[in-house]
């Protein structure tokens, strides 16, 4: 696994680690919910659910869009970790790229390749 | 937004990489390198051909500029060479070209012929490049048209795959 493949399991582990963060996601794969009504589930503050909210989100489990003044979440994990994984995969290939061209700077000039 | 950046203090001298940003809204790759060589250097790179194909393929998949024209309008057409011998083409055609801060270009399949092979994805891209106090600071920028054409680059024509990435980049690292 690569540097950023550990980031983001570690991300995911850690926002699957909390049992509200949990009930969360399972509402929202469920549906659309506004980060408000959320809130109003739990015995806790508007704004740790929100810090819940933006844990999921980093995590890529949860996308959120703004509906007037209303902030609505659904649970999006595969098209969501998908594009996110394939971006990863495509990132790999320019930082070898870019380790090249750090190799080839490095090289003398007369360096011929073939 | 979907966007996850992840600055980096590099671990090993060797990886000049800095930041790393991914919007999957807009299926966008954004990367920053930092190279202790003047602007001029790394524009040369991507104006010679020869340079050029040193850096674009790993070891594994060489590449082979056919064509290579750095100018607005300009094409370019490659082929990289697998293990096994075969070839897999692309195309760049070039946009804008600010010599030694900017180019633009567009990065595409081709046939057996090196032609730009229809239904294929495309990506746009913009690649510039800033003096800074310790040489030069590089930013990639990599856009796909859908989250299906991202699917399809990996699928089909990244040849050279994240894999054999990693195990070039494990090898310059042990060396």
């Amino acid at each position: 696994m690569t540097d950023s493949d550990e980031d983001q399991a570690d991300a995911l582990f850690h926002a699957l680690s909390d049992r509200t963060r949990r009930d969360i996601l399972r509402r929202v794969l469920a549906g659309e919910h506004s980060v408000s009504a959320l809130a109003e589930k739990y015995d806790m503050s508007f704004a740790a659910v929100q810090k819940h909210v933006a844990v999921l989100e980093r995590a890529g489990l949860l996308v959120k869009r703004r509906d007037g003044r209303q902030q609505m979440a659904s649970g999006d994990v595969n098209a969501v970790r998908s594009v996110s994984a394939m971006l990863a995969d495509i990132e790999q290939i320019w930082r070898g790229r870019i380790s090249r061209i750090d190799d080839l700077l490095a090289a003398p000039p007369d360096d011929s390749p073939r | 937004m979907n966007i996850t950046a992840h600055p980096t203090t590099p671990k090993d001298p060797t990886m000049p990489v800095t930041d790393v940003q991914t919007d999957t809204d807009t299926n966008t790759l954004t990367m920053t390198a930092e190279f202790t060589a003047p602007v001029e250097r790394i524009w040369q790179i991507y104006a010679d051909p020869r340079q050029l194909e040193r850096v674009w393929g790993p070891p594994e998949y060489p590449a082979t500029f056919v064509e290579h024209d750095l100018t607005p309008g300009g094409r370019s057409k490659y082929y990289m060479t697998s293990p096994d011998g075969e070839r897999f083409g692309g195309w760049w055609q070039m946009q804008s070209v600010d010599p030694t801060s900017s180019f633009t270009f567009t990065d595409g399949f081709a046939d057996a012929d090196l032609n730009p092979a229809e239904d294929m994805p495309v990506s746009t891209n913009r690649y510039s490049f800033k003096s800074t106090a310790t040489g030069t600071r590089a930013i990639y920028t990599s856009t796909f048209a859908s989250a299906e054409e991202l699917q399809k680059v990996l699928e089909m024509g990244m040849v050279e795959g994240a894999t054999a990435t990693i195990g070039q980049i494990d090898a310059l690292v042990a060396a």
